[in-house]
């Protein structure tokens, strides 16, 4: 099981998040402006890197803030936790 | 008292001599001593042969003395017999009654009447194993303050030790050693150190599960209040594998008959159990590591013959120690062969040549006791667990790991370091280089040495290991030469498979099922890749996909025409947990029966239960469904149910719709951009159903919003959709809009809700809350009020129905809901007020195609598709508008709500029955499958008998439903058919005269 750094809570247990996919995936500021293919990318497509993945958690069964981590997909380590709405960092892109 | 056990060795051993125990093995009383295992035991009664094997039905013997144990297993009778359990490792405990298995068991189909347990601990260090490299890991751990966690499979610890009490441990005899670092241990005070605990899974971020027996060994009335088992989940920030190494078989003709037995594991019986195997015995080995076996033999007075595989012999060091003790040595030689069938009578030995081939005749060397030693491989299955890497060491003969896994350590066998001091020397680095990671500084009492140094002094203190893989019979044929003992797989099954084609290891393993038994390989896996080795071309190595544990990263094998790949061009099968199995009762723990899941009952629980009704199970809540009365079965309860709510009045319990609070200055604006429809201008007073959808349009949930305040919403979910609508407005909010103004509370529990049905709800509601003008100008549909009612309890009370009659909702706080309950009973009475459950309420908004989210959608289906156009706002934008636009929305042959009416009225369809055109069917007749697919137009979502119809009917979602209204199609359900009429959703009271009473 993750140890996960919930920026407002501290160390707790996976099970205390849920997942919520990649992060920085903005709601179209006007999704009428897009094209179907546009919309459909914004809907369907999700990157599926192997290696540090920026996504979303929430912490559920804590203060229920949403909040943005950086994982490697090969080894589950998070590098980085940060708030929605901050941009992740220079040193939190890691290697 | 001990006087029927023969082979017990008069001096020595760990075990309780004054303490003797009794056995019963099928039907016959044993005596063994406290200390010992059912197999020691068995040992000790000069009994070596245990159950027949699985396939072949062949006399097997105990091979081993651990977890690895491919032959003797046994089922222990008691309240709940177990089975499958490796003699090996089963504890002599008193009353101790077991039935020898033939290689498999049977779950005995009775509950299991013992209590489980869990536990959760974090550990600076945790340590796995507790032989002289994890005793001094978790010791040099232990003395910087760490909090440590040592985990040991066994009943003692000492690991390897235990088979070598005398041996010269930091000056002392190794027993004393370990009695010391035991009393270290249990003297500091962050130190658990959990015995009879196996780790049996590694996951990510060093969690580390482990199972702990804790009643088992104990007697009788003591195991009382102990749960039997305990599951540990340890989260360490470091990790310390110390889980040795096992001894792998020779692979010869017979080589299964019971009297064959690893050199290492007559070690253990001899010194640890002060059992004697065999009198006569020979031992035939590959490397130094079998000489052990030759000396506690000679000195437990049994007589010995070496025959060591290597041309050259031992190492010098082993070699005039050997000459010292007199053993007889033959080098270049093997056991070719087994003379006895249901134990060894003779071994027939033979000089052999490079390939394992027969040179000259075979000898038949008289003997009952065979004792073998392959070679070593390293107990690697944790650390690949976690995707360590492996690979082939030549000169160890073994799977060696590479590196440590983030955050974890090695020491001792597990990296192929085969001698004692090596082993605590590399377990007092590892704990101080843990514990140091860890955040906690100390000094290492071992001079670390380089790795290349360390690496070159494990080859040799090892010695040579002759890579022995398959030794020829006298005969032909390899039809007895065991690979994987517990399978009855053979060098003649591995041939099969490549033979068929097979290459990589996996495809061998799942062609012959080697490496699938309760050893999971640990006896077979190694040699089966040797085989491979001797059987396989270069070329054919090449072919195998990488990405094996263990498997070479670069152009497997040797070039073409080279003489043979390595077993590191065929890597290993993959591990995976558990390490040794473990119960589904112990993984399960606490959570059976009633506490299998948590139950939520509503505050007017007890009424429901007191006037006999029925429940149903909507998420965690407990419903009623139906309200018998006596005589009356489901049907008969459900239509008097619907006729009270449509003709007179009836009352439900509404108390498990999903309630939130949504508060803020922007709530109205939050509200607008996620419903389908509008709440910004919602009046404060009134209320408004409303549908939300996913950005794929589809629907999502749908309740009734009512708005409280100019910045206050209350809004009702779904029952079962509550957690996950409270999620979503959260998300919306935090996520994208976090400028918006808006909090959201769950307000669920806060409050109970009573629906008041029918015709005569306005008289019931009048009397209850004499303050309230009910009339129908004076309280309008999607209106609530705040009042107080005739007792005095607040209550906030709303027009709307999920009926289509005419209906109030009376909420109250939930302390509250019983009374109120109980009060609108009575003020009901004379009217005959009926209490109703979810399968009336089913039928009444079925007859009125309200959908059931969930239910009648699937997460493919739009408000459009519902028919519900006209809540699909074209004035403002929100989540999902922009998807009504893309094609697949706009197409014709989407599958719409519409009703079905079985043409035979009383018919009443399964739900998710399949619609198809007439015709579609040809020559399908329900039996089978048909000839080829039909095409499916949809399915039925909901069906019932409907009480105000007085017939049978069904919501179905069908392929351009509303364009099929009036055909006939064939509904297909349990290779039946029967013909439906499609007709429009709504079926009763489609003007909606009856809303307003």
């Amino acid at each position: 099981m993750l140890i996960i750094d919930c920026p407002n809570c501290g160390p707790r247990p996976e099970t205390e998040y849920g997942y919520g996919g990649q992060a920085h995936v903005a709601y179209p500021e006007d999704p009428h402006a897009l094209t179907d293919e546009e919309w459909a990318q914004y809907l369907f497509y999700r990157d599926n890197p192997k290696g540090d993945y920026a996504e979303r958690w929430v912490h559920s069964a804590g203060c229920r803030k949403w909040f943005n981590a950086v994982r490697d997909t090969r080894t589950y380590e998070i590098s980085a936790v940060y708030r929605t709405g901050e941009t992740r960092s220079e040193t939190q892109k890691g290697a | 008292m001990a006087a029927d056990q023969t082979r017990r060795i008069d001096a020595g051993g760990a075990i309780d001599r004054s303490t003797p125990v009794e056995l019963v093995v099928d039907g016959t009383t044993l005596t063994g001593f406290a200390g010992d295992t059912v197999a020691s035991a068995l040992v000790a009664n000069g009994r070596l042969r245990v159950g027949d094997s699985i396939y072949r039905g062949r006399p097997r013997g105990i091979l081993s003395a651990g977890v690895e144990e491919p032959n003797a297993f046994v089922l222990v009778h008691g309240d709940h017999d177990e089975s499958m359990l490796p003699a090996t490792t089963l504890e002599l405990v008193p009353g101790l009654d077991v039935r020898l298995l033939d290689g498999i068991g049977v779950l005995d189909q009775k509950p299991d009447p013992a209590e489980y347990d869990k536990m959760h601990v974090h550990a600076d260090v945790a340590v796995v194993g507790a032989g002289p490299a994890g005793l001094a890991a978790a010791r040099a751990a232990a003395a910087t303050g760490a909090r440590v966690v040592l985990l040991e499979q066994d009943f003692r610890l000492g690991g390897s030790l235990l088979a070598s009490p005398a041996e010269v441990v930091e000056g002392v005899p190794a027993a004393q050693w370990v009695e010391q670092v035991r009393a270290e241990l249990e003297a500091a005070p962050e130190v658990r150190v959990l015995i009879r605990t196996t780790a049996f899974g590694s996951y990510d971020n060093n969690h580390l599960i482990a199972v702990e027996k804790r009643a088992e060994h104990l007697d009788g009335t003591a195991r009382d209040g102990i749960p039997r088992q305990r599951i540990w989940h340890v989260t360490a920030a470091q990790v310390v594998l110390a889980t040795g190494a096992f001894e792998r078989p020779i692979v010869f003709a017979d080589n299964d008959v019971p009297g064959v037995m690893l050199a290492s594991s007559v070690t253990t019986y001899v010194r640890r159990y002060a059992a004697l195997p065999g009198r006569e015995a020979v031992v035939v080995t590959t490397n130094d590591s079998g000489y052990a076996a030759a000396h506690a033999l000679l000195e437990a007075g049994a007589s010995v013959q070496v025959l060591d595989a290597r041309d050259e012999g031992a190492s010098p060091v082993v070699a005039s120690a050997a000459q010292a003790a007199g053993l007889r040595v033959r080098t270049g030689c093997a056991v070719v062969g087994i003379d006895g069938d249901a134990s060894v009578e003779g071994a027939w030995v033979a000089r052999i040549d490079a390939e394992g081939a027969l040179v000259g005749d075979a000898e038949r060397v008289v003997c009952d006791l065979v004792a073998v030693s392959g070679g070593w491989t390293p107990n690697v299955s944790l650390h690949s667990q976690r995707q360590g890497a492996l690979h082939w060491d030549d000169d160890l003969a073994g799977f060696v790991p590479t590196a440590a896994v983030r955050n974890q350590h090695l020491a001792g066998a597990v990296r192929g370091t085969y001698w004692t001091d090596g082993c605590r020397a590399e377990g007092d680095a590892a704990g101080v280089a843990a514990a140091s990671a860890a955040g906690f500084s100390a000094a290492s009492r071992s001079t670390v040495i380089g790795a290349d140094a360390v690496a070159e002094e494990r080859v040799a203190r090892a010695g040579r290991t002759r890579q022995l893989w398959v030794v020829e019979g006298r005969e032909g044929g390899y039809a007895t030469h065991f690979v994987d003992l517990q399978r009855d797989n053979t060098a003649a099954d591995v041939l099969r498979a490549t033979g068929a084609g097979m290459r990589s290891v996996e495809h061998v393993k799942r062609y012959t099922s080697i490496s699938t038994g309760v050893d999971q390989g640990r006896i077979g896996a190694v040699n089966t890749i040797g085989l491979l080795t001797r059987v396989l071309s270069g070329d054919d190595t090449r072919a195998i996909p990488p990405g094996q544990p263990g498997q070479d990263e670069t152009a497997s094998g040797p070039a073409a025409g080279a003489a043979r790949p390595t077993p590191g061009a065929i890597g290993n099968t993959t591990f995976r947990a558990p390490f040794t199995p473990v119960a589904f009762a112990a993984l399960a723990g606490r959570s059976r029966g009633d506490l299998f899941d948590a139950a939520r009952t509503t505050s007017i629980h007890p009424w429901h239960e007191a006037h006999g009704a029925l429940f149903e199970d909507v998420g965690q809540w407990k419903r009623p469904w139906y309200y018998p009365r006596p005589g009356e079965d489901i049907d008969a309860a459900v239509a008097r149910e619907c006729r009270a709510a449509r003709e007179g009045v009836a009352f439900m319990d509404a108390t498990t719709l999903g309630k939130i609070e949504i508060r803020g200055a922007d709530a109205g604006e939050f509200l607008n951009r996620l419903y389908t429809n509008a709440f910004k201008k919602l009046a404060v007073g009134k209320a408004r159903y409303g549908v939300m959808c996913k950005p794929d349009g589809m629907v999502f949930d749908d309740g009734v919003v009512l708005r409280l305040a100019e910045d206050r919403y209350f809004a009702t979910t779904t029952t079962g959709g509550a957690a996950r609508v409270l999620e979503w407005l959260e998300e919306w909010s935090q996520t994208e809009w976090p400028d918006l103004d808006v909090v959201c509370t769950s307000v669920t529990e806060q409050w109970s809700t009573i629906a008041v049905v029918g015709p005569r709800s306005r008289e019931v509601i009048a009397r209850m809350a004499p303050d309230l003008d009910v009339t129908r100008e004076g309280f309008g549909f999607m209106e609530f009020r705040e009042t107080v009612l005739a007792s005095g309890i607040p209550a906030r009370i709303c027009r709307i129905t999920f009926s289509g009659e005419l209906a109030f909702e009376i909420n109250v706080p939930t302390w509250y809901g019983l009374q109120v309950w109980e009060d609108v009973a009575e003020a009901g009475a004379d009217f005959d007020i009926t209490p109703y459950g979810t399968e009336t309420m089913h039928v009444l908004r079925a007859e009125k195609a309200y959908p059931i989210v969930g239910q009648d959608t699937d997460g493919t289906v739009t408000p459009q598709d519902l028919g519900m156009s006209w809540i699909v706002s074209t004035t403002k934008d929100f989540v999902g508008n922009r998807s009504y636009s893309r094609s697949s929305h706009r197409a014709a042959d989407r599958k719409q709500l519409v009703s079905v009416l079985p043409l035979d009225r009383s018919l009443r369809l399964p739900e998710g029955a399949q619609l198809v055109e007439p015709g579609a069917l040809g020559d399908y007749t329900g039996e089978g499958l048909p000839s080829r697919p039909i095409p499916m137009l949809g399915h039925v979502t909901s069906s019932y008998h409907s009480q105000a119809l007085g017939r049978s009917f069904g919501l179905a979602l069908v392929k351009a439903g509303r364009d099929r209204i009036g055909q006939t199609l064939i509904a297909s359900f349990e290779g039946r058919f029967a013909e439906v009429e499609v007709a429009d959703a709504v079926l009763y009271d489609k003007e909606g005269a009856r809303r307003d009473g």
